[in-house]
């Protein structure tokens, strides 16, 4: 291994790769001379959807313009690019969709070089055969994973560690473009493979990769820079309106996660109970004490989806009092009477009504019984096996709504206000996640990479 | 008298863990109002359960974190995010019955 060096700096571009960030931070972190420039893509919050119909959640002209600033920089300045969970979810056709993005850059920028492209997918063979040893376990409140349910499902992925991230960059790729990724390896693979600790590797990366989230002001849509010492590392903004403060910094470990001090991923956990956060003059956090621990067997994570039909819904409003009164009856009611027609018809169907007003921000969480706004949105949800069994059932419910009767009615002649005409909109696919469980890998390093030599501008050959 | 939760806390919110788990955070106004709430044990399960009508035992775990003066608690999401009846994909919203907080 080369002699260890001091310090490794790390440019993080935003939280989420087409979030977007000011050009004026990005030339901040520039002029600080990165090591690496990262970035994640990815996320599984905006639910199941994008993963199973193997869309993006982020807009294309957006990825596109985050992606040109990161591309030209790191090329030109042959400073490595590494991005994690491309296209938002990590599947094949994300990665696909992402390359497509960095070749036409390429080529409008006329930018060579060599890139790297890790696939995530992993085989339902696969899974199979650990499945029959009973080596894949849910993660908490996830059911045990079935042969039907993973018949079902579909653009099953593995979160990879910073192994295959390492391997890519070890061949001498300029570009990493990786699939569904363990957020944190983007911006700790390199610097592990430098001698680097890992404990405060991925602890700089867990926080690296929301980027300015976590400072204060926090925003999704900044850059942040992160310097990984020896024994500590040290978070600076890039925007002179936002610093890093020790509460910020400590606030964002506890951002979206079970337990703060024990942070699992492939491999291992980061255990934070012997961190500490101490503030820098301007505008500085350094963080030391983070450690990771191995774990017995190196397991991924695993996501997958499967489909379960297709959706159409109806937005619609109520300005009548004694509707609002009677409204919980009326919608037991209303679907009921759908219920026995579809039945009658043959034609499947669930339906659910989203109530705002009363709970339709929190469902079965809401503690609040009483219903004392003057008004109530009601969104209409019929989900079917095909698009036009939603449709049907979406309809059926939307009329019978409008007109039905119920006790102290005086709005005879129609009980919904509909904003729009037409009023159902088809939503198309409904996914639901269905695999969320841990499968052992031999070997971590060990996902399919593809080499490719991008030749920006030239005519192919 | 008893006192409301936002005169000791300074952030209290919501946010799935996974699709499967929500997990909710108060960051307490300074280091005296954390070790107030961790000393008298102020929130517990049980409470949590009755204040989201859930059964304690889909209530996972209560941890203290000491650098943020914060408490967080992690619980069973009624459905996983985006199952059909789904209300709140990213779980964002589902803070507001901390605020009955009394101590």
């Amino acid at each position: 291994m080369a002699a260890k060096k001091k310090e490794f700096r790390v440019l993080s571009a935003t939280a989420i790769l087409g979030y977007g960030f000011p050009e004026a931070s990005f030339r901040e972190g520039m002029k600080r001379r990165p090591d690496l420039i990262g970035v994640d893509a990815g996320s599984t919050d905006p639910g199941p959807y994008y993963l199973g119909a193997g869309k993006s959640f982020t807009n294309r002209a957006a990825v596109k313009r985050d992606l040109r600033f990161m591309l030209t920089a790191g090329v030109r300045g042959g400073i490595p690019v590494v991005i994690g969970t491309a296209g938002g979810s990590g599947a094949r056709p994300h990665v696909d969709w992402c390359e497509e993005i960095i070749r036409e850059i390429a080529d409008e920028e006329k930018l060579s070089f060599k890139m790297g492209i890790i696939y995530a997918d992993i085989p339902k063979t696969r899974v199979r055969e650990h499945l029959a040893k009973g080596e894949i376990v849910g993660l908490t409140y996830v059911p045990p994973l079935t042969e039907e349910v993973l018949d079902e499902s579909v653009n099953i992925v593995a979160q990879m560690g910073v192994e295959p991230i390492q391997k890519a960059l070890a061949d001498g790729c300029q570009v990493v473009l990786a699939g569904r990724c363990y957020d944190p390896a983007v911006f700790a693979a390199l610097p592990i493979a430098q001698g680097f600790d890992p404990g405060l590797a991925l602890h700089m990366g867990k926080i690296l990769e929301c980027a300015a989230i976590a400072a204060t002001p926090g925003s999704g849509a900044d850059c942040a820079f992160g310097t990984l010492r020896e024994d500590s590392f040290v978070l600076e903004s890039l925007n002179p309106a936002r610093r890093f403060t020790k509460v910020s910094t400590a606030a964002h470990t506890l951002y979206e996660k079970t337990d703060p001090y024990h942070l699992p991923g492939p491999g291992g956990e980061l255990d934070l109970t012997g961190c500490s956060f101490t503030e820098l003059p301007g505008g500085k956090v350094e963080v030391r004490g983070s450690r990771h621990v191995d774990s017995e067997r190196y397991c991924v994570k695993l996501e997958g989806v499967r489909r379960i039909g297709f959706r159409t819904i109806a937005v619609a409003g109520t300005r009548d009092p004694i509707m609002i009164r009677e409204i919980s009856g009326i919608l037991a009611g209303v679907e009921s009477q759908v219920k026995d027609i579809l039945k009658a018809e043959s034609v499947e169907g669930r339906i659910y009504f989203h109530v705002y007003g009363k709970d339709g921000v929190m469902g079965a969480l809401e503690p609040e019984r009483r219903v004392r706004g003057h008004e109530l949105g009601i969104v209409i949800e019929a989900v079917g096996p095909t698009q036009e069994a939603a449709d049907a059932v979406c309809s059926l419910t939307r009329s019978t709504l409008l007109h039905y009767g119920y006790p102290g009615r005086i709005s005879t002649a129609g009980n919904l206000a509909l904003p729009f005409s037409p009023s159902d909109a088809r939503m198309g696919e409904v996914f639901e996640f269905s695999v969320y469980h841990l499968m052992p890998l031999a070997h971590p390093e060990d996902f399919p990479t593809r080499m490719v030599t991008v030749q920006g501008g030239k005519e192919p050959k | 008298m008893k006192r409301n939760i936002l005169t000791a806390a300074k952030v209290v919110r919501s946010k799935n863990s996974g699709p499967y788990e929500l997990t909710l955070d108060i960051l307490f106004k300074d280091r005296a109002h954390f070790d107030l709430f961790r000393r008298r044990n102020i929130v517990t399960k049980r409470r949590i359960a009755a204040l989201y009508r859930r059964p304690v035992a889909d209530i996972l775990k209560i941890v203290y974190f000491e650098p943020s003066n914060a408490l967080k608690v992690t619980m069973r999401r009624p459905i996983p995010s985006g199952h059909p009846g789904e209300t709140d994909i990213y779980g964002a919203q589902q803070h507001a019955p901390l605020l009955r907080l009394t101590y």
